[in-house]
Parts: structure tokens; C-alpha cells; sequence
């Protein structure tokens, strides 16, 4: 073995450098992360041990657990916010990115910058500006009670709406990009095309314009509906305690109730819901690389 | 047909406010010298010098920093070797590897971070720095791999023959040619990385041991426990860090965009 990689390196041949060029991905994806997939699969079937740790033990009980009415409950109510985030961003998002795309070379520059420095700034940082402009007594209420819309304050932290609010927030810039990316690509001539054939413009943008950027909305909805249901910082520090997500139910079995065969079981299953969403994605889309991700 | 209406306009404009009002909101209130933060209590720095007087905000920006440096350059490292070396062998399952590496980024957060989590108990690492830089190593190279091989495949390849022709070895065209037309595509990947990393919370709170603090662990403690404006000031500094990173980034992809017109026109 050691004699063949002296030769390699002797040799230069570019078959063997490249294998050598490799081996670091190869190496590093088999033990962090084929390795650590691996695991939470098997851990996900074994028995939690009376006090500390696990008990190499084969069993289903971490699956049929999830079926017990209050887990399944935040499964469900995860998905509907999931759901409901994904509704909203794609309102507001998908707009955003087609109109951004039909503005001038210098603009779209410009805009790219815009939504670029939120995206790379911290999305806690973001949402604690939520948190001050939220808080009771806040600049909201405030704002509001000088306009005597209102003349208590909402209590608006810790709240449902809040979340939501969150949610929308910080994952909107990927749709953004994603349907941008696509209408970026979208040939004008064909919407003219049909103009002149007398469609009215709204015609014209359900025929062509949105039938065209379903690529880039469709990856906008995977980019946007996965995260969504793990994000369980924003249910935490927006929600209180009011809100739990599957993400915040795997955070709590495994630092505080510390059962990890469970928390196991919960992360294979939101991996499999998501693995279908993106296979799914593929099938209908045929794309291979999710639009506007890089 | 191309152009927006006006109302399209005001559209663009408004979301971009909505878009920005927050993080405003947390640089204006970081000068506030009223504790309460809703309350306007004239213009002070004092958040800012109570920050550089507090010891363990001072570790955990070295923490953050070596941990962002460390994992984008590791990340660069096998990012860019890889991308440069996948399309000349023949693996069987080459394929499958490629994919899986890039599960990093396509996961929930909440996913590695709790995978991580057993696995390092499991293989007895312990918590702390190291730990660390695997898991945001694991992110990096997704971001590094592809921009690389995106760029890669826009490089002309009759230089790198043309140097084979002219007796160049493989090692030697990969660092004269390869290497200088990537190195844009590596560097505002490394960038990126680090912006990444430098901002991870969700997965450092699962890997990190009891004594590393990161400082997005910190501001995360702090929001969920009580918050005191210097929170604001930390903020406040790491979104300039932030955008200097993205500043720098955008320059380089400005020259490496420049250096392939200059190759189209040589042509």
C-alpha cells in the first residue's frame, strides 16, 4: 500500500494525483458525516439507559413514542408553521425576486448587495432587532399608541405572531434568490411575444413569466420549508415557551431530558420528511443543484 | 415590458426597509445610554467601553475567531483539492461521496448539530475547540467544493494543455495554471466560510464544550436569560466585521470577474 503511494507520487500521473487529491473529502465525509449519519440511525433504535446513556438494546419503542398525542401535536404544529412560513415567504419573496430581476443592470447590482448583507449578517443579531422593536412598551407599541391605533401595549414578544414574524424573517432571502436567479434567466421576448398576440399582462405573466420561474419557486420552497421546521432559536427567544418545534423538542430530549435514543428517532424522521421534499423537488423540477443556494 | 411600474418600485423599496429596520434598530439603541432599551437616553458610548472591559467577551471573539479561520482554511484545503482532483478519477460510488459530502448544507442545522453531538461522545472526543472545527469544517467544504467546481468548469482548458504540451508536469500546470484562475472562487468561498461560521449558533451550542464560548453562544445565552445594550455594542461591531468580509468578498469576485474578460479578449 505504502510502496504503490511512493510510486504514485513518483510517477505524477495524473490518475493517481487526483485520487491523492481526493482522499482529504473522501476521508473527512466518510468519518463526519457518513459516520455520524450512521449513528443517529442505529442510536435511534436502542434503549435509553435507566439514568446516563444507552443501552445496546434493539428496539422500535423511540418510533412509537413520536406516535403519543403531545409529540405528534408538535410534529403537527411544526408542520403548520412550516407550512404557514412558506405561504407567507412566497407571497412576499416571490414578487421581490421577479421584480428584482426586471430592473436595470446597475440596480440589480445594487439589490444584490441589499439582500446579500442581511443574509450573511447574523440571523440572531437580526432577530434581537426583532426582539427590541417587539417587547411590550416597545418600538412598535410605542409607534402605535403615538398614532392612538393603540393605547396599551400588545404584548407582541412571546407570542405566535412573533415567531411567524421571525420565521419569515430570516429565511425570505433565500427565496428572494432563488425566484431572482430564475427570472434572471427568463427570456423577455416571449412575454412581448405574447403581449403582442393580445394577452393582457396578467395573461402574459401566468402563461410565460411564472411558468418559467417555477424552478426557481419550487427551490425557493425547499430552501425555505426544510430550515423551517428545525429553526428552534426563533421559537426560543421570540416564542418563549409558547411555541415548541421539532427542533426545539430534539434540543430538549437531548440536553435536558438527555434522551438521546429519542431525540434520535425525532432527527431521522425530519430527515426523511426532508430527503421527500427534496426528492420530490427533483422529480417535479428536473434540476439537479438547488437554484440561487450558492 | 421589462421595466417595473411604480408600484413595483415602492414595493422593492419598502421590503428593503422592513428588511433592515431591525438591524437599524440594534445599531441606533447600541448608543443609547438609557439601560431600558426602548427608552432614548441621549447619545454614550459606555455600552461599547463596558464591552471591552468584560473579560470573557474577549475569549469568546478569539474562540469565534480561530474557530472561523480554522475551519474555512481546512475547509479550502480539502474543498479545493477535491473539486481540482473528482472529475479525473474513476470511483465507483464517486458519485454517492459527492452528494453525501454536501449534506452538510442541505439538512436542518438542528440535525448536525445533534448528530455531532452523539458521535463525539461515541468516539470519546472531547467537547471543546476541536469539536468545533469539525463540525464547521463539515459546512465549509459544501460551500467551497461548489463554488470551485462551478468555476472550474467556466476555465477555458486549453491553457492547462497547452502547458502539458509544452512538458509542464500535472503538479506544476495546477499551481501555474490551475490555481491562480480558482483562487478568486476559493478565496470568496473561504469568505463565505468564515461569514458562516463566524455567525453559526444552532450547531456550536451542541458541539462546544462547558468552557468555549463562541460569541453567538454568548449573545444566544444572553437573549434567552436578560438582556443588558451591551449586547447591542457586541452586535453592533460584529455586523461591521460582517460586512467587511462581504466588502472584501465582493472585490475579489469584482477582479476575478475583470481577470475572465481579459482571457475572453485575449482569445
Amino acid at each position: 500500500m505504502i510502496k504503490r503511494l511512493y510510486e504514485c507520487i513518483r510517477s505524477l500521473k495524473i490518475n493517481c494525483l487526483a485520487f491523492l487529491a481526493v482522499l482529504p473529502l473522501f476521508a473527512f465525509t466518510f468519518i463526519f458525516v457518513i459516520g455520524p449519519l450512521a449513528y443517529m440511525l442505529i442510536l435511534s433504535f436502542l434503549q435509553r439507559a435507566e439514568v446516563w446513556g444507552v443501552v445496546n438494546k434493539f428496539t422500535f419503542k423511540n418510533y412509537r413514542d413520536i406516535l403519543e398525542p403531545v409529540y405528534l401535536k408538535t410534529f403537527i404544529e411544526s408542520f403548520k408553521l412550516a407550512i404557514t412560513t412558506t405561504f407567507l415567504i412566497t407571497i412576499i419573496g416571490y414578487p421581490f425576486g421577479y421584480f428584482m430581476a426586471k430592473l436595470d443592470a446597475k440596480w440589480k447590482k445594487r439589490m444584490m448587495m441589499f439582500i446579500f448583507v442581511p443574509f450573511w449578517t447574523s440571523s440572531l443579531i437580526r432577530l434581537y432587532g426583532w426582539i427590541i422593536i417587539f417587547r411590550a412598551n416597545g418600538v412598535f407599541d410605542r409607534f402605535l399608541m403615538t398614532l392612538n391605533i393603540t393605547d396599551a401595549p400588545l404584548k407582541l414578544l412571546y407570542s405566535y405572531p412573533a415567531v411567524l414574524v421571525g420565521m419569515v424573517y430570516v429565511l425570505l432571502p433565500f427565496m428572494i434568490l432563488a425566484v431572482y436567479s430564475s427570472a434572471e434567466k427568463l427570456d423577455w421576448s416571449l412575454v412581448e411575444a405574447a403581449r403582442d398576440l393580445g394577452a393582457s399582462s396578467f395573461q402574459a405573466f401566468l402563461t410565460i413569466s411564472l411558468k418559467l420561474t417555477l424552478p426557481g419557486l419550487l427551490s425557493g420552497v425547499v430552501l425555505t420549508f426544510i430550515p423551517s421546521m428545525g429553526l428552534f432559536f426563533i421559537a426560543d427567544i421570540l416564542g418563549g415557551n409558547k411555541v415548541v418545534l421539532v427542533g426545539n423538542l430534539i434540543q430538549e430530549q437531548l440536553m435536558k431530558a438527555h434522551n438521546w435514543p429519542f431525540a434520535a428517532a425525532l432527527s431521522v424522521i425530519l430527515m426523511i420528511l426532508t430527503s421527500l421534499m427534496i426528492y420530490i423537488y427533483r422529480r417535479i423540477s428536473n434540476v439537479k443543484e438547488l437554484e440561487g443556494l450558492v | 415590458m421589462r421595466n417595473n411600474s411604480k408600484l413595483a418600485n415602492i414595493y422593492l423599496g419598502f421590503m428593503l426597509v422592513v428588511m433592515y429596520l431591525p438591524i437599524i434598530i440594534v445599531i441606533v439603541y447600541s448608543f443609547n445610554s438609557s439601560r431600558i432599551s426602548s427608552i432614548w437616553g441621549g447619545f454614550s458610548l459606555k455600552w461599547y467601553e463596558e464591552l471591552l472591559r468584560d473579560r470573557s467577551m474577549f475569549d469568546a471573539a478569539k474562540n469565534s475567531l480561530v474557530l472561523a479561520t480554522s475551519s474555512s482554511v481546512l475547509a479550502a484545503i480539502i474543498g479545493t483539492l477535491a473539486a481540482v482532483g473528482m472529475p479525473h478519477v474513476n470511483l465507483r460510488g464517486k458519485g454517492v461521496v459527492e452528494y453525501i459530502s454536501t449534506l452538510p448544507i442541505m439538512i436542518p442545522e438542528i440535525i448536525l448539530g445533534m448528530v455531532f453531538l452523539v458521535y463525539f461522545a461515541l468516539i470519546g472526543l472531547p467537547f471543546g475547540m476541536v469539536t468545533l472545527v469539525i463540525a464547521h469544517t463539515s459546512f465549509c467544504i459544501p460551500y467551497i467544493y461548489m463554488l470551485v467546481k462551478a468555476r472550474l468548469v467556466g476555465i477555458d482548458k486549453s491553457l492547462a494543455e497547452a502547458a502539458r504540451d509544452l512538458g509542464a508536469s500535472e503538479v506544476r500546470v495546477f499551481f501555474d495554471i490551475t490555481l491562480p484562475l480558482i483562487l478568486p472562487a476559493i478565496l470568496s468561498g473561504m469568505l463565505l466560510s468564515f461569514a458562516m461560521s463566524l455567525d453559526d449558533v444552532v450547531i456550536s451550542i451542541f458541539v462546544t464544550g462547558v468552557n468555549t464560548n463562541t460569541l453567538p453562544i454568548k449573545i444566544y445565552t444572553q437573549l434567552k436569560t436578560g438582556v443588558t445594550p451591551k449586547i447591542n455594542a457586541l452586535s453592533t461591531l460584529m455586523l461591521g466585521v460582517t460586512l467587511l468580509i462581504y466588502i472584501l468578498s465582493a472585490w475579489i469576485g469584482k477582479k476575478g470577474s475583470h481577470r475572465e474578460d481579459l482571457q475572453m479578449e485575449g482569445k
